[in-house]
């Protein structure tokens, strides 16, 4: 007898399980109604939304943001991290402060930056540059800092100057923590915009949309944002995840 | 790997006669907080020879190279090449972790040709030389496969290769073969004896099999412990390419045990 491999599809399950546990909730009235519409009024919500409506608008808006923010965090904080890392001394004059404000929630730091940029595109965007920028910072100085002593040694025994150690070694050295740092500093970052979206006077955006269709009681598109919302989340830590494996084949080897 | 000025290799050999060592290691010092590893050490390293140090755990072997190698900075002494400062020669150095040592970014084949780069030769001869030691060890490996896709005594070579590619004056290979399982580490004595008969490389092997130190070596520094003394410099002088029978031979054997006598002697001292 031949057997199928089904293991590739048990993702599927979890998905499909859920699904159909909403179905069984709506058509049992577990809850009411008018809170938790049916997976296809939702998914339809989803599509007219994305399909040239005002949730695909509010989405690339959230993801104009969130790469804007993300960059901006990368530039500052990656050739930072290689400095700090590649200095322990420096490192650990600093380090109580970049933990200090690594743990500070971004969030509380709204109001300040409300002050400084304005209420505005700006400051979302600036909150979220700092929130990432302190985590991809954080991971890229300790990438640094952990770069394998033989290996350093080995290109120092060869006759490497340090400037060379640091760009042929230290560097590389680091990339797989680099790509931790991104993926978390991205995934930080959608969460500070998509708050942002929510409250300071904002227009649009995901979590605008989400907001805003909860205020009129839209149901399925509240559902459908959120949804949106999930899935970009998602997706930039897929895509950090797939150029990470194309530019750091080494990792974990 | 080291490069005197502006990267023009010194042409030693012609200075100095043959029979006069290679290295002259004077007066070196090493203390490690209050430990004294190294004190007042005196030890000459003929020249074309291969050299196996042998020695109890933690007596300095992996110090010992580290400081003639520039590694690490003795506290006292002075080590000369012919003469000369370390900075002015060509040196290779073999880590005992070829995990580690290699870059798992390059493709092995970068990987040789990375201390060339350093010296900074063009691409086509730095494709050249490497070609050339390719077929002077006829290694059978392929070359464009990362590191980490090749077996553990497959990645020593390599990092063995990188280390020869610069065409080193003096070889330092630290335990090379303690991280790779018996078989490969048999085939990897044979490939290491191989470099040394077709280049005539002085070489300094750290070892701490005693077989693989007498089968391999012209002389064995035999180490003591605290401060590390030479406790025994044996001479072993059969034919090469040396082979499985040799291991039988009466003269493999006789040096063999005694140097294992002055092993066990110097351990329970300490
Ligand atoms: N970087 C270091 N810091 C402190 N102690 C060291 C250091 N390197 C070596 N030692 C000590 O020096 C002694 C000799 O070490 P080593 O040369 O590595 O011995 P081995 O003969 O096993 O290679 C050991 O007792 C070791 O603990
Ligand atoms: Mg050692």
């Amino acid at each position: 007898m031949k057997r199928i491999n089904f293991d590739p599809y048990l993702p599927i399950v979890g998905v499909v399980g859920l699904i159909v546990l909403w179905y069984v909730a709506v058509w049992c009235r577990v809850v009411d109604p008018i809170l938790l519409p049916s997976p296809t009024d939702t998914f339809a919500a989803l599509y007219k939304g994305m399909d040239g409506g005002r949730l695909g608008f509010d989405f690339w808006r959230t993801v104009e943001r969130t790469t804007l923010a993300t960059l901006i965090a990368a530039v500052i904080a990656i050739p930072l991290g290689i400095v700090l890392g590649s200095s322990e001394r420096l490192y650990r004059s600093l380090e109580f402060v970049i933990d200090f404000f690594r743990s500070t929630p971004a969030s509380a730091m709204f109001p300040l930056f409300l002050v400084l940029f304005g209420v505005g595109d700006a400051t979302k965007i600036s909150v979220a540059a700092f929130g990432a920028a302190l985590v991809i910072l954080f991971n890229v100085a300790y990438g640094v800092m952990n770069a394998r002593k033989t290996r350093l040694l080995a290109a120092r025994v060869m006759g490497a100057s340090r400037l060379r150690v640091l760009t042929d070694v230290m560097l590389l050295e680091s990339l797989p923590a680099t790509f931790v740092g991104l993926r978390n500093g991205v995934s930080l970052a959608l969460v500070i915009i998509v708050v942002a979206e929510m409250f300071i006077g904002s227009t649009d955006g995901l979590g605008h949309r989400v907001f805003e269709a909860q205020q009129l009681f839209r149901m399925a598109d509240m559902y459908a944002a959120i949804f949106a919302a999930g899935a970009l989340g998602y997706g930039l830590n897929l895509l950090f995840l797939l150029i990470e494996r194309k530019f750091v084949h080494w990792s974990g080897k | 790997m080291r490069t005197g000025t502006g990267g023009v290799s010194v042409v030693a050999p012609s200075v100095a006669p043959a029979a006069s060592p290679h290295v002259t290691i004077r007066g070196l010092a090493k203390r490690f907080g209050g430990a004294v590893v190294y004190d007042k050490f005196d030890l000459d390293i003929p020249r074309g020879k291969l050299i196996s140090v042998f020695g109890p755990n933690g007596c300095g072997k992996s110090t010992l190279i580290n400081m003639i190698a520039g590694l690490i900075p003795p506290d006292g002494g002075e080590v000369l090449f012919d003469g000369k400062p370390l900075h002015a020669i060509k040196f290779g150095y073999v880590f005992q972790n070829y995990r580690e040592a290699l870059f798992p970014w390059l493709r092995s084949i970068d990987n040789i040709e990375y201390p060339l780069k350093l010296m900074k030769l063009p691409k086509a001869e730095r494709r050249a030389r490497t070609e050339r030691l390719i077929v002077n060890l006829g290694v059978k490996i392929d070359l464009n496969r990362y590191p980490y896709e090749l077996s553990g005594g497959q990645q020593q070579l390599v990092s063995i290769m990188r280390a020869l590619v610069v065409e080193p004056e003096i070889l330092f290979l630290d335990e090379p073969f303690s991280a790779l399982d018996y078989e490969m580490t048999l085939f990897m004595r044979e490939q290491l004896q191989r470099v040394f008969v077709e280049t005539g490389t002085t070489t300094v092997l750290v070892s701490h099999d005693l077989e693989e130190a007498v089968y391999l070596a012209d002389r064995i520094l035999l180490l003591s412990r605290g401060p590390a003394q030479i406790a025994d410099y044996v001479s072993y002088d059969a034919v090469r390419p040396r082979t499985d029978a040799t291991l039988s031979e009466s003269e493999f054997v006789k040096i063999k045990a005694h140097c294992l006598e002055v092993f066990q002697r110097e351990v329970r001292k300490g």
